[in-house]
């Protein structure tokens, strides 16, 4: 377990100022780090600080019934959302029968939270059946166009739009590098992986694709369809996505197997939309992430990795696509109603994964992908109230119960100082080191990831001082047992380090382990308290290797501890040491190893 | 020095010691007694969980309220004999919360809280809240425990061996079942800190484990080599070497969480902190003791029934027979021998006789550096 054992060692004991200056410079360092960014206090949870409150009223106009189930699972999923990084400590609850009420801790940016949980983040793959650019966009060549002028007229909007950053999806395999050299040539700005084309995988359905109408001639789609077709085409020509009213009923209530009409907004035109049914759905992705694509040049990006059947479905339906004509050969990616892409493809995209590109900024893609892998929500909600609201606990109950906790902490320090006199400097001085840190080291985690110290944590602190201090008594009790055995001070510190240190190594190993499965598999609460744990457990080691030890080192150089003094809690009469005169009287049985009864 | 660190000293000499093993089968009636009495209570009491995990009731007043958070909360727990819990909205109202109520209920409080709170019962908005610790939150702990576990007696068994993981396991279940069980016999309302407060024990008592485990093995790493002692015996001397240590840190752990409990919680009235520091306070205890009493043994248990264990222990108590054969030869011998039938006798206390014979040696003569390694 322990590390090698001399060379450590040694090299602590010839340089314990080194090690010494090191956490200084660290701690100065930290703490300057944390007057510098101006968060000098730790974030604290909505439990101890309060918040914001939003509530938010299920609306029932996605098709599914606002019950029991489906608000649990709104709340699993929003709760997931705003705990993305698991320590942000906000609450998720239902009230009543249709109300979500999500409190944020204070400091939290509540508008992105909001953002988040409000989101419903239903996405679909719809086949294109038409599209066209829509309403007042000024460098659109054509004019809201007749139903069946919609997909010729497109390729003559092409060079002014696709000029800046198409969008495109493609299989990350053939990854984006290759798609934007043949995205000038065709239409809309979207662009498609062509490193596929040469290993184009025909799907065997050959002409007829689905319910017959994606492989409609364009021209032929308007009038090609059924009484509803024809009413939606109507809708489609109707459609200005330019207007904000149109844009909010455009892709309302449609059901994921039905055709629909919707709007997207590419290189800030919008263009409207004859979407088929869908093709795969959000709920076949399994993750998504994003990435910077740092070779297309097309920015920030989303990447989706399908489940099984979802990268299944996803193959045969781009397939289908390659075979069309464009806009054909699109496919629409709609969230929430709204394309966000709708990228082209020239060959079945095969292996489960797809990537959605644009001009994301970082924390659009961040947000796309964090909200597109916790799944969508069953029901769609509608913001009712934001309200800021005060500590879950009383602030003088609070008071009262740090009061105790200090009254239990100065309780500590007497202990100490009456058991280890002396020595209860160093243990002191080491938990006051330990304390710096976890303060300073919380207190920039609260901007960086959202940390907040919440009443568990502070509990979790509180026994964290149980088991800084054992670190530094096993190691205190072993130097205690080398002197008894007749030992000087010097060598009695540097016997008794490799010993005590392999303890410390193995018996924090398990708290790490606990805090690193609990952290990784855990959300909500328990991840929070799992941080807290990962992070004392870690600062114990540091602060025992980098300065309890070189500490001790250093005062054993001092005649005060050296000499044994009296109160330096190293008197070896004190300790029932043996004169030192008997040391080589007796000689080493081969049983001394093992009932050797040295230890702390 | 203190009295305590002449008890470390004496304690590190051997010169008096606690037959932690042999008198094990005591330890174990006792702790089997406890955590029985513990799941009786789980079975017959039950849990009672907060309104994280149950969801509960919620008063909502009109805005502007003179009543502070605190006076309402005492409102609320005397109306519905539960912990409440008071928010005060940005509009100036109040969000009172209840937990384990039903609707039936939930109309009796209200009017009782709108008495208190001088209120037109009608204006008090009286909803149903769902949990906020809800079952995927559970469930995914659950999950995350269970992988612990498994990993940890993985780790156990090779840092170590498989009978200290097994008996680090059964310790952990023993403190575990002993503080849920105090729970539902004191009452307290379970919350999230509760729950935290389990996992810190869960950590906690393995970590202690684990520190007396690291010395056991390092006493008994040559055991086979020798004949004086049986492994049950050595395990007792690791024990009683590392009692300083436990104890030490034991107090050191247990006085912060002490004051939260008694001082904050009895006499200040910090009851929000009771919940958190009841079940630290009882665990901790609970691992500390565990790990003496009932871990410890428990592997000088399970190794003693290895074969190679067993051929030790009869080496040993024929050697032991022999040296008795001897008879008072052997206290003449010097102090090797002295020694000898000291250590023995202090692994096994039952035999009175030879205790007091040595003590005048007993201040320092046998035990010297030479036994270093």
């Amino acid at each position: 377990m322990a590390a090698p054992k001399r060379g450590r060692s040694a090299s602590a004991q010839s340089k314990p100022g080194r090690s010494l200056a090191l956490i200084l410079i660290a701690i100065v360092a930290l703490t300057g780090g944390m007057f510098l960014s101006g968060h000098t206090t730790p974030r604290l949870g909505i439990d101890l600080a309060g918040g914001t409150s939003i509530t938010l009223k299920a609306k029932a106009d996605q098709g599914s019934a606002i019950n029991k189930a489906n608000m649990d699972t709104a709340v699993d999923i929003m709760n997931r959302r705003v705990n993305g990084l698991g320590v942000s400590e906000a609450e998720v609850q239902t009230q009543g029968t249709d109300n979500i009420i999500v409190n944020i801790p204070k400091g939290t940016n509540s508008k992105e939270a909001q953002e988040q949980v409000g989101t419903t983040a239903k996405l679909y793959f719809r086949p294109v059946l038409a599209s066209e650019p829509s309403g007042g966009a000024a460098q659109s060549p054509s004019p809201s166009a007749s139903p069946s002028g919609g997909s010729s007229s497109k390729p003559s909007t092409s060079p002014s739009s696709s000029a800046s950053s198409p969008q495109k999806a493609s299989s990350s395999g053939s990854s984006s590098g290759s798609a934007s050299p043949s995205a000038t040539a065709t239409s809309q700005g979207r662009a498609v992986t062509d490193a596929l084309k040469a290993d184009s995988t025909p799907s065997p359905s050959a002409s007829s694709s689905g319910s017959g109408k994606p492989s409609a001639t364009p021209s032929a789609t308007p009038s090609g369809g059924t009484n509803a077709d024809s009413k939606l085409q109507a809708q489609y020509a109707a459609l200005d996505c330019s207007k904000a009213t149109d844009r909010a009923n455009a892709g309302k209530n449609a059901k994921p197997g039905e055709t629909t009409v919707a709007c997207g907004e590419i290189d800030k035109v919008w263009y409207k939309y004859l979407l088929g049914p869908a093709a795969v759905d959000g709920t076949e992705v399994k993750k998504a992430q994003a990435v910077f694509d740092t070779q297309g040049a097309s920015g920030w990006q989303v990447q989706m990795t399908f489940t099984g059947s979802g990268s299944k479905k996803f193959a045969d339906i781009t397939g289908e696509l390659a075979k069309n004509q464009p806009p054909q050969n699109e496919f629409g990616i709609v969230l929430d109603g709204e394309v966000i892409s709708s990228p082209y493809v020239s060959s079945a995209i095969t292996g489960g994964q797809a990537e959605i590109s644009g001009s994301f900024k970082q924390e659009e893609a961040q947000s796309l992908a964090n909200v597109l892998s916790y799944g969508a929500l069953p029901l769609s909600f509608q913001e009712q109230s934001v309200t800021t609201v005060t500590a879950a606990l009383g602030g003088e109950q609070l008071h009262a119960g740090l009061l105790a906790g200090a009254i239990g902490l100065a309780l500590v320090v007497i202990y100490l100082v009456v058991y280890y006199r002396g020595l209860s400097v160093v243990a002191m001085a080491s938990l006051v080191v330990s304390a710096i840190l976890t303060y300073v080291i919380m207190s920039l985690l609260g901007p960086a990831i959202g940390f907040a110290l919440n009443l568990p944590a502070v509990c979790g602190a509180i026994v964290a001082i149980g088991i800084t201090a054992d670190s530094f008594i096993v190691y205190f009790e072993r130097i205690r047992d080398e002197i008894r055995e007749g030992r000087t001070l010097r060598p009695a510190v540097e016997r008794a380090w490799p010993r005590a240190r392999r303890t410390i190594l193995v018996s924090d190993f398990v708290s790490f382990l606990a805090a690193a499965v609990l952290f990784i598999v855990t959300v909500g609460k328990v991840q929070g308290f799992a941080f807290t744990l990962g992070l004392t457990t870690l600062l114990d080691v540091v602060v025992v290797f980098l300065f309890t030890k070189p500490l001790m080192t250093l005062l054993a150089r001092r005649k005060f501890f050296a000499n044994g003094h009296k109160w330096s809690g190293l008197d070896p009469k004190g300790l029932g040491a043996k004169p030192p005169l008997r040391r080589t009287r007796r000689p080493a049985g081969p049983a001394a190893g093992p009932v050797d009864p040295k230890e702390a | 020095m203190s009295k305590l660190g002449n008890l470390g000293a004496r304690l590190h000499r051997g010169e008096i010691s606690y037959d932690f093993v042999g008198k094990r089968k005591i330890w174990y009636g006792i702790s089997i007694l406890i955590t029985i009495t513990a799941i009786v209570g789980l079975a017959v009491r039950g849990l009672n969980m907060g309104i994280e995990f149950q969801g509960g009731a919620v008063f909502t007043t009109p805005t502007k309220m003179s009543t502070s958070v605190a006076q309402a909360e005492e409102y609320a727990n005397t109306a519905s004999g539960h912990q409440a819990v008071v928010q005060k909205l940005g509009n100036g109202s109040l969000r009172i919360q209840i937990a384990g109520i039903d609707t039936g209920q939930s109309d009796k409080i209200k009017q009782e809280l709108a008495k208190d709170l001088n209120l037109d019962p009608e204006k008090l908005a009286a909803d149903l809240v769902g949990p906020s610790w809800g079952e995927q939150i559970a469930n995914k702990a659950w999950e995350g425990l269970g992988i612990f576990m498994v990993l940890v007696v993985i780790y156990l068994a090779i840092a170590f061996e498989w009978r200290m993981a097994v008996a680090a396991l059964v310790a952990l279940i023993h403190d575990i079942t002993i503080t849920t069980g105090i729970y539902a016999l004191v009452g307290f309302e379970v919350t999230p800190g509760t729950v935290i407060g389990l996992l810190t024990i869960l950590g906690y008592s393995l970590y202690d484990t684990v520190v007396v485990f690291d010395s056991l093995k390092e006493q008994t790493k040559d055991i086979t080599k020798q004949t004086r002692f049986t492994y049950g015996e050595i395990a007792n001397r690791s024990i009683n070497g590392t009692l300083v240590r436990s104890i030490n840190t034991t107090v050191v752990a247990l006085l912060p969480v002490a004051g939260l409990l008694f001082i904050g919680g009895g006499f200040l009235g910090a009851g929000t902190l009771n919940d958190i520091s009841l079940s630290l306070f009882v665990g901790l205890a609970a691992g500390a003791y565990s790990s003496i009493f009932i871990a410890t043994p428990l592997v000088a248990d399970l190794k003693e029934r290895e074969p190679a264990m067993k051929a030790l222990t009869k080496r040993v108590l024929a050697k032991r027979a022999q040296a008795g054969a001897e008879g008072d030869l052997a206290a003449e011998t010097g102090a090797d021998a002295g020694d000898d039938a000291d250590d023995a006798d202090d692994a096994a206390p039952a035999v009175v006789g030879p205790r007091n014979q040595p003590a005048s040696r007993g201040r320092g003569r046998g035990r010297t550096s030479g036994k270093r390694r």
